[in-house]
C-alpha cells in the first residue's frame, strides 16, 4: 500500500539541456525519416530555429533527473510490479535542441482499486524553458501490482 | 513536412495516414533503452524479464506512443499539437509489427483556435489493441513566436 501522505508532495526541480546528438538518436530509436528531427538545415528550412523536440521525448527529458528512480524511492515501489498505465501531455509552446529545460513534479494523487492490490499514482510535471515559458505539463499514470504476500 | 490543413475540408471520420513499423526487433529496444534514458531492464535483459515471471523482455510503452506522435507529426506541424495523451491498454512483444492509426473524431473551436480531436489507436499483427488514445491539434494559424517558445 502506497502511503497518501505523499499527495501534493513536490519534488525537487531540476533542469535538463536538450541535446541535439540525443535528439538524433531518438529519432534513430523511433524510425523518425523524416529529416526535421535531425538535420540542422532541415529544420532551419522547416521554420524551425533548432531540431525540434518531438511529442514524447519530454518523457524522456524526464529520466535525466539527478535520482530517475527518486519518486520510486520515495513512494517504495518495486521496479518489477510497476506499469505504465497512461501518459498525457499538454503542449503549451515548442522546446528545441539547445534549450534547457527545468522539470517540476508533483505527486498528484495516490488511490487503489480491487481491494487494494492496485495502487495507482499520478505524477503532473511541469516543463518550462530558459526564457521561464510554460512548455509542456505532463500526466503520468503507474500501476503497481500487490500480491497477498506484499 | 507537413501541409497547411483546411478545417472546413476535414470531415469528421477522416483516417489519417498510418505508421507501420517492422517487426520490432531487440535491437529497437536497445537504441530505445539508450535514447529514451528509459534503463529499466525488462526491457532489454532478457534474464531480468524472465526473473519477473515474464517469458521475455517487452516493449517499452512509450515506444508505442512515440510510433503514435509519428502518426500526429506526420500529418500536422509539432506546433499545432495541443494535446496528446493514451492508455496502455497491453504489452506489446519482440517479434510484433505495430501499426498507429488515428481519425477524425471532433471538429470546434477552443480559445480562438479551430481544433480537431483526434482518435488514436495501436495495433499488432493480429488487430488486437495495445494502445489507444486523443490528441487535440490545432488547425490555426501558429506561426508566433510565442508558439516558439522564444
Amino acid at each position: 500500500m502506497i502511503d497518501k501522505r505523499w499527495i501534493g508532495h513536490c519534488m525537487p526541480a531540476f533542469s535538463v539541456l536538450v541535446e541535439a546528438g540525443r535528439l538524433r538518436f531518438f529519432a534513430k530509436a523511433t524510425g523518425q525519416t523524416d529529416p526535421t528531427y535531425t538535420q540542422l538545415e532541415a529544420a532551419k528550412t522547416a521554420g524551425y530555429p533548432s531540431l525540434p523536440v518531438p511529442p514524447t521525448y519530454f518523457f524522456c527529458l524526464e529520466f535525466e533527473a539527478p535520482d530517475p528512480a527518486a519518486i520510486r524511492t520515495l513512494l517504495g515501489i518495486d521496479y518489477r510490479k510497476l506499469l505504465h498505465g497512461e501518459q498525457h501531455f499538454i503542449y503549451h509552446a515548442m522546446a528545441y535542441a539547445g534549450d534547457t529545460l527545468r522539470f517540476e513534479q508533483r505527486i498528484e494523487d495516490v488511490y487503489e482499486k480491487k481491494g487494494g492490490t492496485l495502487n495507482f499514482v499520478l505524477r503532473c510535471t511541469r516543463v518550462s524553458n530558459q526564457h521561464n515559458h510554460l512548455i509542456a505539463e505532463m500526466h503520468n499514470l503507474i500501476v503497481v501490482r500487490h500480491t497477498a504476500k506484499d | 513536412m507537413t501541409q497547411t490543413k483546411n478545417f472546413d475540408s476535414i470531415q469528421i471520420g477522416d483516417m489519417l495516414p498510418t505508421v507501420e513499423m517492422p517487426p520490432l526487433s531487440r535491437l529497437t529496444l536497445a537504441l530505445y533503452c539508450g535514447a529514451s534514458g528509459d534503463h529499466n531492464p525488462v526491457h532489454v535483459d532478457t534474464d531480468f524479464a524472465t526473473a519477473s515471471g515474464l517469458p521475455d523482455v517487452i516493449a517499452h510503452g512509450m515506444l508505442s506512443m512515440a510510433w503514435m506522435g509519428r502518426v500526429l507529426t506526420q500529418w500536422a506541424s509539432p506546433l499545432a499539437l495541443r494535446e496528446f495523451g493514451v492508455r496502455f491498454a497491453a504489452i506489446t512483444h519482440v517479434g510484433d509489427c505495430i501499426t498507429s492509426s488515428g481519425k477524425v473524431l471532433e471538429k470546434f473551436e477552443r480559445n480562438g483556435e479551430q481544433c480537431v480531436r483526434l482518435a488514436l489507436t495501436s495495433t499488432n499483427q493480429h488487430q488486437q489493441v495495445r494502445l489507444t488514445g486523443d490528441a487535440v491539434i490545432s488547425l490555426s494559424d501558429m506561426t508566433t513566436g510565442l508558439r516558439h517558445g522564444k
